[in-house]
């Protein structure tokens, strides 16, 4: 790690991070966070080149004009946005050490995400109720693991949330609860870029088929 | 790059700005400043794409979806600088690198899935006559 680091030098001047890990500890805890979200990122790229594959293949079946409800993804979408700035202020407060505000904001942020869930689920059960299950065509089931999977990490995001609000809670805003909600941020804020490029890709081009 | 900037951000670390550091989310840092930037330019961003597909004001799908696809990446920039705090040089610049790597394999996945998927027909091998008339009958699927 030690030459690696000497070698990118000339590039940008590489910290001792590496070099320091008693000094550090948390350290490389949110570069290898990032490199997981990265990870998540190709899982995501692989999906949305299947939709883009598969998303004319109606077999006789409907298509996202026929299907999709905008106002119901811009009520989604505001959703997904208003957790991202509830939880930055979460953020901001534990910056300044105060714990029950940022309890509150991280409890805003959970509503919020709860509503998002919420909301696509009710879209799920109307989509199947008329017929537009996943078996029905390969747009479709190309759709439901897309923006299912997207759904999945929203609701695993909240139940992450709510156990470190236990641990807030318990703890305090110690050193390692902070480095914790430092990670959720990231994991937050990353799925809502995910879902800029669903709202586009999807329903947005969708319609406009 | 920024040398100066970068030997005054491993300064201050080295001299056990420490707590500071481990606040700034492995970037710059948070500021309530920064999230409403932030959140403002993403509203304006969202509301504007959904805003000409659903008053269909361009009238041209085609341009009309450019148009969207250019505002989606502009709001991705937008959410990793003030909400994520992505910069060049976070953790000495490898969550950057990090970044460019993945962008990279992801314009691969997505494009080079399109073009193998849509020229399925031009890019397999020429096939003999008895794979032909095997085949063709099924080729039209869509």
């Amino acid at each position: 790690m030690a030459t690696l680091a000497s070698k990118t030098q000339g590039l940008a001047e590489t910290p001792s991070f590496h070099l320091e890990e008693d000094h550090h500890p948390e350290g490389s805890t949110m570069l290898g966070f990032w490199i997981y979200l990265m990870s998540d990122c190709l899982i995501f790229a692989v999906l949305f080149a299947t939709y883009a594959v598969l998303g004319r293949n109606y077999a006789a079946g409907p298509s996202p004009k026929d299907l999709f409800e905008l106002p119901l993804v811009a009520l989604n979408t505001s959703m997904l946005l208003l957790s991202s700035i509830t939880y930055g202020f979460a953020m901001l407060e534990m910056q300044r050490d105060r714990q029950a505000a940022t309890l509150g904001w991280l409890a805003v942020t959970g509503l919020f995400g709860l509503g998002f869930v919420g909301i696509e689920l009710y879209e799920f059960a109307h989509l199947i109720h008329e017929g537009a299950t996943p078996q029905r065509s390969g747009f479709l089931s190309a759709f439901f693991t897309l923006v299912g999977t997207h759904g999945l990490h929203v609701s695993l995001g909240i139940i992450w949330l709510v156990v470190l609000m236990i641990q807030v809670r318990q703890r305090g805003l110690i050193a390692e609860n902070q480095r914790r909600l430092m990670c959720l941020s990231m994991f937050w804020h990353f799925l809502d870029v995910i879902w800029i490029g669903v709202f586009t890709f999807v329903y947005l081009m969708g319609v406009l088929q | 790059m920024s040398a100066s900037a970068n030997s005054h951000t491993s300064g201050a670390h080295g001299a056990g700005h420490g707590h500071d550091h481990g606040h700034a989310g492995g970037g710059s840092h948070a500021t309530f400043r920064g999230y409403m930037t932030g959140f403002v330019l993403s509203v304006i961003l969202t509301a504007i794409p959904f805003w000409l597909v659903m008053a269909d004001v361009l009238g041209d799908n085609r341009t009309t979806s450019l148009v969207i696809m250019a505002f989606a990446v502009v709001q991705i920039i937008v959410h990793m600088i003030y909400f994520l705090h992505m910069d060049t040089k976070s953790e000495g610049g490898w969550t950057f690198l990090a970044l460019i790597f993945t962008l990279t394999l992801v314009v691969i996945t997505l494009i080079a899935s399109l073009w193998v998927m849509y020229h399925l027909n031009a890019n397999m091998m020429p096939m003999s006559g008895h794979d032909m008339q095997h085949h063709m009958p099924a080729a039209p699927s869509r």
